[in-house]
């Protein structure tokens, strides 16, 4: 165990937040937070919020990377650098470029890229305080910023993160448990079809845990997904859901 | 949108400001509503959320502890930093700050700086100081960002403290804060923009499209002034600045109150 640990992170059942041991953090959702963008949303996991704005269909630069075909979806998240207790330095870092690599291939999933041939869609996720599961915070509120610029859209993408702590499976890893914990392991999936365009996993597990957390992820997707749901229904009360 | 449009929109502009007229329908001197809210970055020592009408501006101040300058071992060192990132406008891209963000970190440096409002005397820990970075993240950019960027940066110096230092195990204890930053005064920049020959301020983004010059002018509570930037590619005759001068001490004294100042 690494200096500085609590000696326990789960204490009866409880977590240190006192969360039980498949309650995830207060949930927050809201789209159409900012003026200029095409389309823009809001999300939160307890501490964590994440602000995504949608530029496009635009045209895109440089050429060579126009597809006659389709468009070109291009995810940047970054880290405002008073997210965190360390400053973070302004710029790109390895962690923030492999980051908007996996959550540009998960919305591409679920964008029908087909209507929009040359075309770019830029979507860039602000982290503006960081307290574990930032990469779900940023693809959750992605997507509803998608939905928000009306791009068509398959799905949504719901995402967040189960985890390893003193031996337990559990969801939405979120303070001491990110530093101290065994496995975090953020997952995303789209939620009707229920298929994982996101998967990534830091820690040893069995199969067997594995497929727990798996299955604790899924519910934690699905409590996203309503979230989202009542953000977009929020805003858009005129359209009926066909569900 | 073509280049056209830009060029009908700026002409519109023009035609109204020479008939006394704003595209919103505000006064010259008038500013949107404005808004601020402190503490809204936990994480951060201290933050601030600025509206003026559709610009948001966060900002948020982490302190660290680094080397003094070799002439002031006793004082705190300020870092102003600005981001233009790209949520916030088509035009901006992610990448390393542009010469508008500099721009705009440098002269809300400056009105810090030169009010001296952050008494950086006494900021000191053993051969350390503490390194005091303001953090601009421009979100939204319907123009006047100076003025924002500046109002939220006080604001968050304003709610800004420092934390507790562990000497035994040389750690900063973020999270736990000892006491206030001390800041004892309150600079507030007024941009004046001009355009057809008038005065006005807190332009909008169309308006900006029209600016043929600005002037930023610091002003502290003693309505002194302590920093000055004169912007854009026009230029202002001497009896013009000295009236975007008078319009900034008024407007300044009116917006410090919103701080409380």
């Amino acid at each position: 165990m690494k200096a500085g640990a609590p000696e326990k992170l789960i204490i009866d059942g409880k977590r240190l937040d006192g969360r039980g041991i498949e309650e995830m953090r207060e949930i927050e959702a809201r789209i159409g937070v900012l003026k200029r963008a095409d389309g823009s949303a809001f999300f939160r996991f307890g501490n964590t919020r994440a602000l995504a704005a949608v530029y496009g269909p635009r045209q895109l630069h440089p050429k060579y990377l126009q597809d006659p075909k389709k468009a070109l979806i291009r995810c940047k998240y970054n880290m405002a650098p008073f997210s965190s207790y360390e400053r973070i330095r302004p710029g790109v870092s390895r962690r923030s470029i492999e980051i908007s690599k996996i959550l540009t291939e998960a919305l591409s999933q679920v964008v029908f890229v087909e209507e929009f041939p040359r075309a770019a869609i830029d979507v860039f996720v602000e982290i503006i305080q960081a307290d574990a599961s930032t990469r779900c915070a940023a693809l959750n509120a992605a997507a509803l910023a998608l939905a928000d610029a009306g791009i068509p859209m398959k799905d949504l993408v719901s995402s967040c993160a189960a985890g390893k702590v003193d031996g337990e499976i559990i969801l939405d890893v979120a303070g001491l448990e990110d530093n101290y914990g065994e496995v975090d392991m953020p997952v995303a999936m789209t939620p009707r079809d229920e298929n994982i365009v996101l998967l990534q996993i830091d820690g040893i597990l069995t199969k067997e845990e594995f497929e727990k957390a798996l299955d604790l992820a899924r519910k934690g997707c699905k409590k996203v997904y309503e979230a989202q749901k009542a953000a977009l229904k929020e805003k858009y009360i005129e359209v009926d859901e066909d569900e | 949108m073509s280049s056209d449009f830009y060029e009908l929109g700026e002409n519109y502009v023009k035609k109204l400001v020479s008939e006394g007229t704003r595209l919103d329908g505000r006064g010259f001197k008038e500013f949107r509503e404005i808004k601020i809210e402190t503490g809204v970055v936990e994480k951060a020592e201290g933050s601030a959320r600025v509206t003026i009408g559709n610009t948001q501006v966060l900002v948020g101040v982490k302190m660290s502890l680094g080397d003094p300058y070799p002439d002031t071992p006793n004082e705190g060192v300020l870092i102003v930093n600005t981001e233009l990132v790209p949520v916030a406008s088509p035009t901006f891209e992610p990448g390393p700050p542009d010469e508008n963000a500099i721009e705009i970190s440098r002269v809300v440096d400056r009105g810090i700086r030169e009010s001296k409002c952050i008494e950086l005397e006494g900021l000191g820990v053993g051969e350390k100081v503490w390194i005091i970075n303001v953090d601009i993240h421009v979100l939204d950019h319907d123009g006047n960002l100076i003025d924002a960027s500046a109002l939220g940066a006080i604001a968050a110096l304003l709610d800004a403290k420092i934390p507790k230092y562990d000497e035994n195990e040389e750690k900063i204890l973020y999270g736990e804060p000892d006491r206030k930053l001390p800041v004892k005064d309150v600079p507030v920049a007024i941009t004046i923009g001009k355009i057809s020959g008038k005065l006005l301020v807190d332009t909008s983004l169309k308006e900006e499209a029209a600016l043929e010059a600005r002037l930023t002018v610091t002003t502290n509570s003693n309505g002194e002034i302590v920093a000055m930037q004169k912007g854009g590619k026009g230029a202002f005759t001497p009896e013009e600045i000295k009236e975007a001068v008078s319009i900034s001490i008024e407007k300044g004294k009116e917006i410090r109150k919103l701080l409380g100042g």
